[in-house]
């Protein structure tokens, strides 16, 4: 374990309406076993002891699976490490010395409510629309009745291994959000369970995704590269089957 | 405080049904006619908020995070227990509701149990038909694991995100109800007193965490779904938003709180690294079907471990318990880490670690098999601490990570206050005095989708409920109580930051404190030293805190300081609470309570009960009063794994 001074630049922004800038700071003496967020949070204390605001950001489990966390690092969503969120970051990829810019997840439908917290809330209506079964509690046969291949199985859960996190909307230069709608949608189109629904579920999610502000993937992959679950790509073009099918042949 | 239990009558296997078949109904028709507010969206809060959305009744659902999927039940990695017998292997309803009660260490209710084990084989059903994407064989079945000591396979799993998995399943149940327009769904609040009116829950009063708006939601029933209070450690596996809030507020309302000193300290956890830690990491136990615990034979080696040869390696779950080796239960395997390490054979830079050996399992079944079942987990501790368990053993320690006591309910879920329901980790009813692995999964969803309608129903078909509003005195005076504590909490900060203490600092020190004498190994005097200085830390909370920013703003350090002020009541009745079990039981070792092989020993004669702590206002002390309990179907047995 050693340790390193930084300098960092984080965007400060006191509410929506507001005007934000990149502010400077100095901190020294960071531990390289440190995560991201732990090096925030000493960052916070810092501040509260000089009597100044704290960075407002998300989090919550810090352990890369609950989605709250993130933030551009440099330039790249959830920092330089492949298929991580950045409460799983770690400061020993940092060198001593090092500027970090800090800014939230950018995006025409995620608007920044303060500092690096930004709303998200857009993602739970475009599940709103359709990312579901509709089946009610109670009443459904017994999980060994229909047999799914080992292999359709898989290619679900990595399809429903998103944790809803938004780097692939913050990373799109469209600000699509097409690698989180395909991912519910071909989780679910993969699975015998959706197929009753899977032409309504894929427009209505579309539809959604459209209303929020979301744009169109123009395939620039960058959503993929920044994935902190690895999600692929192929799961837009499972979507763009699943929506093209539904719109071209409405009825079953 | 009356403690009835209200547990049907009859054989063990007919209670749930004679209760179903007893409980009032309420119409459907008439349903939408009443509302439930339910705060949380873990397993357990989606689960009864969509359940009672689709059964027609009108639903308000909190959460404090900006989307209800956030809950920290998706950090459940290894899987939900289920009695379904696929594997052939001897399993069933009784004998997961007797591994239960067993592994509960003999501290909970049998009919509780039972219900859980029957309602688990629905849980699965459940979610296969929501789309779960539970690991399959390749003949297209469900398949199994063994887990956390089990001597079946019962775990369904979804690589290592189970809980995951689960939670989206209920989140997309409960993301239909709201689409519908029948759930009405309320992000970012935070629940900061239940209301109530005549006697009855009618409703809470929530602080706006984006706008610092004290807000008011009136309903007819409220089903608190908050989760658990490890964080009372500081330190533990619980998410950063975890707390106590909404339980505490309940108990100051009237809800007794029971057995608040059963906490879960979980065996394989990433051990410590400075004092800068914010978090502690579970690596799922699952990990411990094939890897070998063990420590050097001799005090402080420092040794690299590939270099301390076989004969001076002491794997001592494997030695002290051959029968089940390093598949003890948690709490024997916490236990055994913690006492090797306090004879000064810990690993690590601090000494506070144990190895967790996996070079035999490679070498039997090839780096692609081990790869495959754990290649996840090793990546996660990988990331963590820059070191490939392929290569070199992990290294592990225990830390706080599920909490068994909470609200008392009785069978039907309801705590003491009429109309105020607990479900999932948040109440204390299923699992005694320990949790066995992959049963919180399945707690919260047999709670939220199975058990809890049932009580709805019967509580509002019993009881005549007036019509309320929230702008009735009982709401306002919740409300102003409310402000005046915030206004409290803020109150030290006029004067900046100078010779003043954060919210964390404050915090971490309440944690040394429970984890040092209220953790896995209690005795009298050192609990008694905690209830002497837990005052000292609170009165400096209340004196010296600083927090930056205004109440009426979004302002984290105000709701950390709201949740640590509440912890620091908390801790009281826990520690209370260890002081008077005098007796080792499921996770803790009571130091007085040992057998002659320094194995924990149970005392039946003695506290055969459910400890429930009444609240008596701030200046007196808290009542504790019992519910005896009657083993009528089992008959509790000394643990033994040797």
């Amino acid at each position: 374990m050693s340790s390193i001074n930084l300098t960092l630049k984080i965007w400060r922004q006191p509410n929506s309406d507001a005007l934000g800038n990149l502010e400077t700071y100095s901190l020294d003496g960071i531990h390289t076993d440190m995560s991201f967020l732990e090096m925030l949070d000493v960052l916070n204390e810092k501040l509260t002891k000089e009597s100044k605001n704290p960075v407002v950001f998300d989090h919550d489990c810090r352990e890369g699976i609950c989605g709250m966390c993130g933030a551009v690092i440099d330039g790249v969503a959830h920092g330089p490490e492949k298929e991580i969120t950045l409460c799983q970051l770690h400061m020993r990829n940092f060198s001593d010395g090092d500027t970090i810019v800090i800014e939230p997840f950018r995006s025409r439908a995620f608007p920044v409510k303060k500092d690096l917290l930004v709303d998200r809330s857009a993602f739970d209506r475009i599940i709103q629309a359709g990312g579901y079964v509709s089946v009610n509690t109670g009443g459904t046969p017994d999980g060994n009745t229909i047999p799914i291949s080992q292999v359709k199985a898989e290619y679900a859960m990595d399809a429903a291994a998103c944790i809803g996190c938004g780097a692939c909307v913050a990373s799109c230069p469209n600000g699509a959000a097409m690698l989180f709608t395909s991912a519910k949608v071909s989780q679910l189109a993969l699975l015998p369970q959706g197929h009753a629904e899977r032409k309504q579920r894929a427009t209505a999610m579309v539809t959604t995704m459209d209303e929020e502000g979301f744009g169109n993937c123009t395939n620039a992959k960058e959503c993929e590269a920044v994935c902190p679950k690895g999600i692929s790509i192929r799961n837009i073009a499972r979507l763009n089957r699943e929506y093209l099918s539904a719109v071209l042949l409405k009825d079953d | 405080m009356e403690l009835n239990s209200r547990v049907p009558s009859g054989p063990l296997a007919e209670k749930w049904k004679n209760h179903q078949f007893s409980n009032k109904l309420v119409n459907p028709a008439n349903r939408r006619k009443y509302s439930a507010i339910v705060v949380g969206t873990g397993l357990a809060g989606a689960s009864a908020a969509a359940t009672l959305a689709e059964q027609g009744y009108q639903v308000k659902s909190f959460c404090i995070s900006d989307s209800p999927r956030r809950a920290h039940s998706i950090a459940a990695q290894g899987g939900i227990n289920a009695a379904k017998n696929y594997q052939n292997d001897g399993d069933s309803v009784h004998r997961l509701f007797y591994d239960t009660i067993k592994g509960g260490d003999f501290r909970s209710r049998e009919a509780n149990v039972y219900r859980l084990a029957e309602v688990s084989n629905q849980i699965i059903d459940q979610c296969v038909a929501q789309g779960v994407p539970f690991a399959r064989e390749y003949g297209g079945t469900l398949a199994n694991r063994s887990f956390g000591g089990a001597q079946v396979s019962r775990t369904f799993y979804a690589r290592g995100q189970t809980g995951q998995q689960l939670l989206l399943g209920a989140y997309s149940a409960l993301s239909r109800q709201i689409h519908e327009g029948k759930v009405e769904m309320y992000t970012r609040r935070e629940m900061m007193d239940v209301v109530i009116a005549d006697g009855k829950a009618r409703g809470i009063t929530t602080r706006n965490i984006m706008t610092g708006e004290i807000e008011s939601f009136s309903a007819d029933v409220v089903i608190l779904a908050t989760g658990g209070y490890g964080n009372v450690y500081f330190l533990s596996t619980n998410a950063m938003a975890s707390n106590v809030t909404s339980a505490w507020r309940a108990h100051k309302r009237g809800a007794g709180f029971a057995n608040p000193s059963f906490v879960q300290i979980h065996p394989t956890c990433i051990p410590v690294h400075g004092d800068y830690q914010s978090k502690l990491t579970l690596m799922s136990e699952s990990l411990r079907n094939d890897g070998r615990v063990w420590v050097p034979k001799k005090n402080g080696d420092t040794r690299n471990p590939a270099d301390i040869p076989e004969e001076e390696r002491d794997y001592y779950l494997e030695n002290k318990y051959p029968s089940f080796g390093n598949l003890v239960p948690r709490d024997v395997a916490s236990r055994n880490a913690k006492e090797q390490c306090d004879q000064g054979k810990g690993v690590g830079n601090t000494g506070l670690a144990v190895y967790l050996d996996f070079a035999e399992a490679i070498k039997r079944d090839g780096k692609d098999t081990i790869m495959k079942k754990y290649g996840n987990l090793f990546q996660m501790y990988e990331k963590i601490t820059d070191s490939n368990p392929m290569e070199e053993p992990m290294m592990i320690y225990p830390a706080v990570h599920y909490t068994m006591g909470g609200l008392w309910v009785d069978y039907d879920l309801m705590s003491t206050i009429p109309g105020l329901f607990a479900i999932g980790e948040c109440n204390f009813s299923d699992h005694g005095a320990n949790r066995l692995g992959a049963s919180a999964l399945m707690q919260g969803l047999a709670d939220g989708y199975f058990v809890i309608a049932t009580s709805i129903a019967h509580y509002l078909g019993t009881n005549k409920l007036d019509t309320i509003s929230h702008h009735d005195e009982a709401f306002l005076s919740s409300r102003r109580e409310v402000e005046d504590r915030i206004a409290k909490l803020l109150k030290n900060s006029a004067g900046g930051p100078a010779g003043k203490f954060t919210v964390d600092e404050i915090h971490k020190e309440l944690g040394h404190l429970m984890w040092d004498n209220c953790g896995m190994a209690r005795n009298k005097a050192d609990l008694e030293k905690a209830l002497e200085e837990l005052p000292k830390i609170k009165q400096k909370f209340w004196d010296y805190v600083y927090i930056p920013g205004e109440g009426k703003e979004l302002n984290q350090s105000l709701e950390r300081a709201g949740r640590l002020a509440d912890f620091l009541e908390f801790a009281d009745i826990m520690i209370r609470d260890a002081l008077a079990r005098e007796e080792s039981c499921g996770c803790h070792l009571r130091e007085e309570s040992q057998t002659e092989e320094n194995e924990a020993k149970r005392d039946d004669k003695n506290y055969s009960h459910v400890s429930v702590w009444e609240h008596l206002g701030e200046d007196n002390e808290p009542a504790l009063h019992k519910e005896e309990l009657a083993f009528e179907f089992v008959t509790p047995s000394q643990r033994s794994y040797k």
